[in-house]
């Protein structure tokens, strides 16, 4: 992006997640302290994916030089401006990267191949010219002025790339579907219904490198002949809404998007979607209804959508990452692509690393690395230097993954063999405080309020599911309690019409293959060895390491506790209602939690 | 009930049911809420019927049918931050504003509500009051964000 022209280059991230770390404040801060230096600017790009290090700033030298500072914030800059505009010693605990020292290199940027994220973090999201600059848009017009609808599904096809919502179909073939379906009007849609909680890759994709997407939605509506796009965001991605609304309109003045794109007789118009917060409109017929007005109600397939989808209409339906990765592939050709990963699963894939990770954020590896790489190399273990429990995949509609699988490599295939699916590409890590049995409750209470109530075993049988695991969690289930909730898990999937229902009863069926002793734990010895189930655990005062600070009384909810100034505190179980408050605000290690 | 001018929001939007959710969408961008009156007022001029869009206020998590505070309160209950203690700054929330998760304050300043899911996982955990996010949550920094919105 953008050239120096002299000019010292002070570059800010301003995705959600370094605006939520403090990036706003230290843009606003730097804007306010730069205005009487002439010979530097500043701009903002989105996330480069180390969100354990935002907010971020990049420095850009006339010289050739680069600077990357993690975790600076508003109050740092005072102190750092004059040395970075002078080029003297920055403090070394704000510095990432330094192009004068090249071995001091961040872990987390191993390993990584950036093919859906290489602008991430680079470019200026808001401006059309960066993509331009960096190439884009240049697929649109090779597909426009030199390949046929025909060529551009073969080349699809030819790269292996698979659906990256999570299901892995083969993207050209999908492709290949609705183009083979002759109708007076056909429909583009891109799924950025990133509802999984714990992933955001989508998001991270929309608010850094919008243009990107729209590309591939472009190029995808000439290869199945449709001329019209829309693309479903949730309600929940503001930033990521606001900055496509401006790339559209940004395409449509350069007519890469509207009537006669380019001159070349193809049109193609697109339209933002606003979801409005029910995580099943992630399945497809389910968000072709809430486009159409209704209740986000699926439906039962056959008629696919390529055959009647949206209106009625022939409808093709592709993720944010799988559209992404498409102006990668024409540009560089299929076989570049089918070069990376593994036999049946080609190419990258980008995964979203959160929960107690050091370095949380977003990565793109091969297909094939093991899980481990992912965790230890590039995530750098544990935040807690707790020994690791299990990793999360495909969010409720996937599994645990436990330390002894971590050698799995990634691909559809081997992540489905666990028992815990590819999903979207969000990873939550748990280490050993964090109670499985809670988990798998967590998963349930979400999918139980998110099911739409169509089928009664996806209504009801979560509901019961639920029942089940809050009475293990309660201390209060017996052990036949693992056989009806493995009994159950089964009728749920089968008889489920949707995504939803079929993957629901998935984080139980792994968290009871692969821990099942911690069930049995909460159910015969009443413990919850993580200290996570309420009912089976108390908060007490440890009367040798309490100074009397206060600090716990005072942020006590309910007043359970009592004490002086200066003197041993004491917190009375019967008012107690261990929400954890005490033994997060003390200093001292002074609260005793199990 | 007010007279309410619901004109604007079908001219913007349409009239047939496609145009249910923009509409409703819209209507609670500008009265913080879906008044009852205001849905009436739609159905009767457009071709949307009542149970149709009653089904979809009520379908959609992001849909109130009761007024919310002046700053939405939005508690981030995804997978990480449940992991990572969301639980504690749920309580922090309560405690320090006095309310439940879906009310709100007596002055109407402040309201209290979970969502799924916020995509700030590396923070986690994460709140949004209007449209800002929020990381690495504490019981001080509950404080001292709900200090930035006016609350003493």
């Amino acid at each position: 992006m953008g050239k120096n022209n002299g000019h010292i280059r002070f570059v800010v991230g301003l995705g959600s997640c370094g605006i939520a770390a403090g990036a706003k404040d230290l843009y606003e801060e730097l804007a306010a302290k730069m205005k009487s230096h002439t010979n530097a600017t500043l701009s903002h790009t989105s996330c480069n994916g180390m969100c354990f290090k935002e907010p971020i700033l990049e420095v850009f030298y006339p010289d050739g030089n680069h600077l990357m500072l993690g975790n600076i914030h508003k109050k740092d800059v005072d102190k750092v401006l004059e040395p970075l505009l002078t080029q003297e010693y920055v403090d070394e605990k704000f510095v990432i990267e330094n192009s004068r020292q090249p071995d001091k290199k961040e872990s987390f940027r191993l390993k990584q191949h950036k093919i859906v994220l290489e602008n991430c973090g680079v470019i200026d999201p808001d401006d059309i010219a960066p993509y331009i600059e960096k190439g884009g848009y240049k697929a649109l017009k090779k597909v426009l002025t030199s390949m046929t609808p025909e060529q551009v599904i073969e080349e699809m096809k030819a790269s292996g790339l698979r659906g990256r919502g999570g299901a892995g179909f083969p993207t050209g073939m999908k492709w290949q579907f609705a183009r083979n379906n002759q109708a007076e009007k056909k429909y583009m849609i891109c799924n950025a219904d990133e509802g999984d909680p714990g992933a955001f890759m989508d998001r991270a994709v929309l608010e850094s490198d919008p243009h990107r997407v729209i590309e591939g939605l472009i190029i995808g509506g000439y290869a199945i002949g449709a001329n019209y796009g829309y693309i479903y965001v949730r309600a929940e991605y503001p930033l990521a809404i606001k900055r496509l609304k401006i790339a559209i309109t940004q395409a449509t003045e350069r007519n890469l998007l509207g009537d006669d794109i380019l001159k070349s007789n193809f049109s193609f118009h697109l339209k933002i979607k606003e979801g409005a917060g029910a995580f099943v409109c992630g399945e497809e017929t389910a968000l072709i209804a809430s486009i159409e007005g209704e209740r986000g109600n699926p439906r039962l397939r056959p008629p696919f959508p390529a055959v009647s989808g949206l209106w009625k209409y022939p409808t093709n339906i592709n993720n944010v990452e799988t559209l992404a990765s498409v102006p990668w592939i024409i540009n560089n050709g299929s076989a570049a692509y089918a070069a990376y990963g593994t036999p049946k699963s080609k190419g990258t894939k980008v995964f979203s690393v959160a929960g107690k990770i050091a370095k949380g954020g977003l990565v793109e590896v091969d297909m094939g690395i093991p899980l481990r790489d992912i965790i230890y190399t590039i995530g750098g273990g544990t935040s807690s230097g707790k020994p690791f429990k299990a990793v999360q995949l495909g969010g409720p509609s996937g599994g645990c993954i436990p330390e002894n699988l971590l050698d799995t490599p990634v691909d559809y295939e081997s992540i489905a063999a666990t028992g815990a699916i590819m999903g979207s590409g969000g990873m939550v890590v748990m280490d050993a405080d964090t109670c499985i049995v809670d988990v798998a409750k967590f998963f349930l209470t979400f999918t139980q309020k998110e099911s739409c109530g169509k089928c009664t075993f996806c209504r009801v049988g979560t509901t019961r599911l639920l029942e089940i695991l809050e009475r293990i969690a309660a201390g209060k289930g017996a052990m036949d309690d693992l056989d009806k909730l493995a009994d159950l898990s089964v009728k749920v999937k089968d008889l489920s019409l949707c995504g939803l229902g079929k993957t629901a009863p998935n984080p139980i069926i792994t968290t009871i293959k692969y821990f099942k002793d911690e069930y049995e734990e909460h159910i015969k010895e009443k413990k919850c060895r993580a200290g996570v189930c309420k009912d089976l655990i108390n908060f007490a005062v440890v009367e040798k390491a309490c100074t009397g600070c206060h600090v716990c009384f005072k942020n006590c909810p309910v007043k359970a506790i009592s004490g002086t100034a200066k003197a041993v505190h004491y917190i009375d179980q019967k008012i107690c209602i261990k929400c954890g408050m005490c033994y997060e605000v003390c200093k001292f290690n002074a609260i005793f939690k199990g | 009930m007010s007279k309410v001018n619901v004109e604007k929001y079908i001219k913007n939007y349409g009239r047939t049911k496609e145009a249910s959710i923009p509409i409703l969408q819209a209507i609670q961008a500008d009265y913080g809420y879906l008044p009852m009156d205001v849905l009436g007022k739609v159905c009767e001029e457009s071709e949307i019927t009542k149970s149709h869009l009653y089904g979809v206020a009520t379908f959609y998590s992001q849909f109130k049918l009761t007024p919310k505070g002046k700053n939405a309160i939005k508690i981030c209950k995804g997978t990480a931050c449940h992991v990572k203690g969301a639980d504690v700054s749920i309580v922090a929330f309560k405690d320090q504003l006095g309310i439940n998760i879906d009310q709100t304050t007596e002055d109407g300043a402040f309201s209290l509500e979970t969502v799924a899911c916020l995509g700030c996982c590396s923070l986690a955990p994460v709140v949004m009051i209007n449209e800002d996010v929020y990381g690495s949550l504490s019981s001080s920094k509950v404080r001292s964000t709900l200090k930035k919105y006016g609350k003493e």
